[in-house]
């Protein structure tokens, strides 16, 4: 087994969101700055490769026929984990991000390698998934929330580079401004997954 | 090890051995980080109140009257013993994404002393301009009893925000609010 290469899958080859599709909720209604991008995207991450070490582990002592109800259970843990750690420490974040921490549960890109992956494979190679996986998706969410947040409200990392009265592309701002971003940004992968492989 | 079969006795136990383990890890989480999610809130009424009011000597927070349930909240400030204004935690449920929840300060005559945003959902470049000085100054120094405080379009005195008619409203709504509250509660 290839440990590099379960690794970096999820960057392009197998990009959750841009190349599978994966988790496009949250990927298109948090996305109007690049640190709600960035937020939501490290907190999937840990979600993705906590659950998929822990169905990973606990592969053999689940039986098949009630796996999906466990795996939601270790999931929504550590989602709720997540959730009351952002709001003790990083109370700003979690107001942006809102209810979309909670619906982490339900992001199928989750449930979807705990399901394909990580109760096929073992513990190292499940996390080395979960972790590229997430990252992957991170840094595809990261992209879309930075396009749209620089186009859309003239300001980067909420430091503005434009005068408080300029007018901006709001309808990247808007929910039509994600679907616009997002495809182009999958056209781009997909010519670069062309190139590559 | 043997993948566990798919019998009752083992389905049960499986499942009910992970819930148990899984709700012992949130109650431990839930009990770290009780404290820090209390004390930030407390924080932010903290600030608004200290932020929408002239200076005062008082803790505003123990001095408070709620008049409608946990909603609307009027802070009492006192300066050497002096009334100097009261912080009226308010909110409205017309804004464009739902409810958005003000802290708005008045002078003992009734005028507007400042506003700031504790918590809202409006969308990010549009509404969010609520917070912002070129709109929420515009309430500074006026007395809802003596100027219309409603957006021009509906014959009032404020500029709405640029695209986002609904959220002024609605914030004009949550004034509007604070100040019946503050009528009834905080002036005497």
């Amino acid at each position: 087994m290839n440990y590099l290469k379960e690794f970096t899958k999820g960057f392009i080859k197998e990009n959750p969101l841009l190349v599978l599709a994966l988790g496009m909720c949250p990927s298109l209604a948090v996305t109007t700055s690049a640190i709600n991008g960035l937020g939501m995207g490290v907190a999937s991450t840990f979600v993705l490769f906590m659950s998929n070490m822990l169905v990973a582990l606990l592969k053999n002592v689940i039986p098949n026929k009630v796996r999906i109800p466990a795996f939601i259970v270790i999931i929504a843990t550590f989602v709720t984990i997540v959730d009351l750690t952002m709001n003790a420490f990083l109370p700003d974040l979690y107001k942006a991000l809102g209810i979309f921490i909670p619906l982490i549960v339900v992001n199928c890109i989750i449930l979807g390698r705990a399901e394909a992956f990580a109760q096929k494979n073992n513990v190292l190679v499940s996390m080395l998934d979960g972790l590229g996986m997430g990252l992957g998706f991170t840094m595809a969410i990261f992209t879309v929330g930075s396009i749209r947040e620089i186009l859309g409200n003239g300001s980067f990392f909420n430091v503005k580079f434009v005068t408080e009265d300029a007018s901006t592309v709001l309808l990247f701002i808007m929910p039509p401004g994600a679907f616009i971003t997002l495809g182009y940004i999958m056209m781009l992968m997909n010519k670069l997954k062309s190139k590559l492989y | 090890m043997q993948k566990l079969a798919s019998t009752l006795p083992n389905m049960v136990l499986s499942l009910t051995t992970i819930s148990v383990v899984m709700a012992l890890a949130l109650s431990f989480v839930y009990q770290k980080t009780k404290g820090p999610i209390e004390r930030s809130k407390q924080a932010k009424i903290t600030n608004a109140i200290a932020e929408v009011l002239p200076e005062f000597d008082n803790n505003p927070v123990e001095d408070k009257l709620s008049v409608e349930g946990e909603k609307v909240i009027v802070y009492r400030a006192t300066k050497n013993g002096e009334w100097v204004g009261s912080a009226v935690k308010t909110y409205t449920d017309k804004g464009f994404s739902g409810e958005f929840i003000l802290m708005v300060g008045f002078l003992p005559d009734g005028s507007i002393y400042n506003i700031s945003v504790i918590e809202q959902k409006e969308t990010p470049g549009l509404g969010t301009k609520m917070g912002e000085s070129k709109f929420k100054d515009q309430f500074k120094q006026k007395n809802p009893e003596k100027n219309n405080l409603t957006v021009k379009k509906d014959g009032g005195e404020i500029d709405a925000i640029t695209a986002s008619t609904i959220t002024s409203r609605a914030f004009c709504d949550a004034v509007s609010r604070a100040y019946e509250a503050f009528k009834k509660g905080g002036a005497q």
